[in-house]
């Protein structure tokens, strides 16, 4: 099955009931498996701005690289896989053109945006992220995130230094130590996944997970796993009723059916012919 | 820095000492910040690590352990007012920060500035990570990457204490009573923010919990849910007190619990 009769792919995003405008930016390409959600900071409009820069880069750049190459095949110098260092080069990408326009205007001065993004192919996902914005997954009633934040609380956490139930008050929840557009040079974290037919996937930005439990997301996704554009709906809605604090947005996919990269002799040869 | 700390005995105020510093370290003998010179207290009986707006207190296995508003405590996270007891003395914790708080920066996400490579210029701020990076085994942050990001954030980080962020919702309790089928007469306490009714695959709907009451929505299902007869569409509807549900040929009745 191609990637894009194998998921299905809804995305929503809110102002949320505080802020008057919306720094969050989302894309999705359904063609190659791609999805991209950042959420931006600085000044005026320059939050829009960054993540609009960071997910038009990714996208664009992504899905007309694999117009004519597959996510699967290996480069020559380093061995990996083109779909996890086309994810790297690419948020590497954003995050030059980020910097550069933040040095360039001063408007612009200080920009920066966190960002996560996944790309599905051959049966796993590939996911990049840098700051707090997250993605999980469902698996049968689980749910899980399958990133780790990048901020300030998370390292507490891990330090001992601060339970779960008191990272819940603390006053330090919006504090990223990694975001895309602040200094030249940025390393985002990837890791790739396997997937199960059945699987959805969550990415949101900071907007849903620090106004919503994630028992309840859990609960609202599992119950509304039939209707994926009321489950977005839903999440959003409970984000705003909880007092919607940030910007919220959600990107949901569903796996319905294997997406396994063509292998073997006879596939490459079709390949060949189909170039 | 706005937090301070005032050291008391039965009643009477001994000192006052502003929380100046990421490390600060109570105890009996004299290179501590908080000295307090009485044998109950050990030589270095607990320490205070600060960073941005929240203080942390650590007990440093003292004798005869660290008390806060009468509970002992091995760590904490400080809350303002809060009352460290250590021995017959009492450390008052006060935190103005909420009451400067710019209602603005609540919430916003901000970048904390690893020190620019470049800039080697700027030493101090470098310093003042590396210092937080070394604050013993309460501060020690796991490195992260080739940049430490521990330096003083770039924007002033004056968010206030927030609020749990979902306070349950204020709607009133109410349940759902199954009235047909081979269930009926069962009751079913809607206390999730979210209760799925029906079958996956089937037919679903969902009664969710909102502050302003609850609410039936349509999941999924070829056919529709219906209250008091009338069919729904795939909008949500406002639940009122004895509406009878429909649902896949079972009827329910859903009602406000007094």
């Amino acid at each position: 099955m191609k990637v894009q009769d194998a998921l299905e792919i809804v995305s929503q995003t809110n102002p949320g009931m505080v802020r008057s405008h919306n720094e969050d930016s989302v894309a999705c390409e359904a063609a190659c498996g791609l999805v991209v959600l950042a959420d931006g900071m600085g000044g005026y409009n320059a939050g829009e701005v960054a993540s609009g820069i960071a997910v038009s880069v990714t996208a664009m750049e992504i899905s007309h690289r694999l117009q004519n190459a597959s996510p699967v095949e290996r480069d020559e110098q380093s061995g990996e896989e083109l779909g996890v260092l086309l994810l790297r080069d690419n948020i590497q990408k954003a995050n030059a053109s980020i910097f550069h326009a933040s040095q360039s205007q001063p408007q612009y001065a200080g920009m920066g945006t966190t960002i996560v993004a996944g790309l599905f192919y051959d049966n796993r996902v590939a996911v990049g992220h840098v700051g707090d914005s997250r993605m999980y997954r469902l698996r049968d009633e689980t749910l899980e995130s399958i990133t780790r934040d990048h901020s300030l609380l998370q390292e507490q956490i891990d330090s001992g230094m601060i339970s779960i139930e008191d990272a819940r008050h603390s006053k330090n929840k919006n504090l990223v130590t990694r975001a895309v557009g602040i200094d030249a040079e940025i390393s985002a974290e990837i890791h790739v996944h396997d997937v199960r037919i059945g699987d959805i996937y969550l990415l949101c930005s900071d907007g849903l997970n620090d106004m919503v439990e994630d028992d309840d997301i859990g609960t609202t996704l599992y119950a509304m796993q039939g209707n994926l554009p009321l489950a977005a709906e839903q999440l959003i809605q409970m984000a705003n009723d909880n007092g919607g604090r940030d910007n919220v947005s959600v990107v949901l996919v569903k796996v319905k059916g294997g997406f396994a990269a063509p292998r073997g002799w006879f596939a490459e040869l079709v390949n060949w012919f189909n170039k | 820095m706005a937090a301070k700390l005032i050291l008391s005995m039965d009643g009477v105020v001994i000192n006052e000492f502003p929380i100046s510093k990421e490390r600060m370290t109570i105890g009996r003998k004299t290179h501590n910040d908080i000295v307090i010179d009485n044998l109950a207290v050990s030589g270095e009986h607990a320490a205070i690590v600060t960073i941005l707006n929240d203080s942390f207190l650590e007990d440093l296995d003292s004798t005869n352990g660290v008390e806060v508003n009468g509970v002992m405590i091995k760590k904490h996270v400080m809350q303002a007012n809060d009352v460290i007891g250590i021995g017959k003395y009492h450390l008052k914790y006060i935190s103005d920060q909420v009451s400067q708080a710019n209602p603005d920066d609540f919430e916003k996400t901000m970048i904390l500035r690893a020190p620019a490579k470049s800039a080697e210029a700027n030493a101090q701020v470098s310093a003042t990570a590396n210092n937080v990076e070394k604050t013993g085994k309460f501060g020690a942050l796991p490195p992260v990457d080739s940049t430490p990001a521990t330096a003083p954030a770039t924007a002033p980080a004056t968010a206030p204490a927030a609020a749990p962020a979902n306070a349950p919702a204020a709607a009133q309790a109410a349940a759902v009573q199954i009235l047909t089928g081979p269930n009926a007469g069962k009751e079913l306490d809607l206390v999730k923010n979210l209760t799925t009714l029906g079958k996956p695959g089937v037919q679903v709907a969902v009664l969710t919990r909102r502050p302003h009451g609850f609410f039936i929505t349509h999941v999924e299902g070829t056919s529709f849910p219906s209250v008091n007869g009338q069919v729904l569409n795939d909008k949500p509807h406002q639940m009122n007190d004895h509406d009878v549900i429909e649902l896949a040929g079972v009827k329910m009745e859903f009602y406000f619990k007094g």
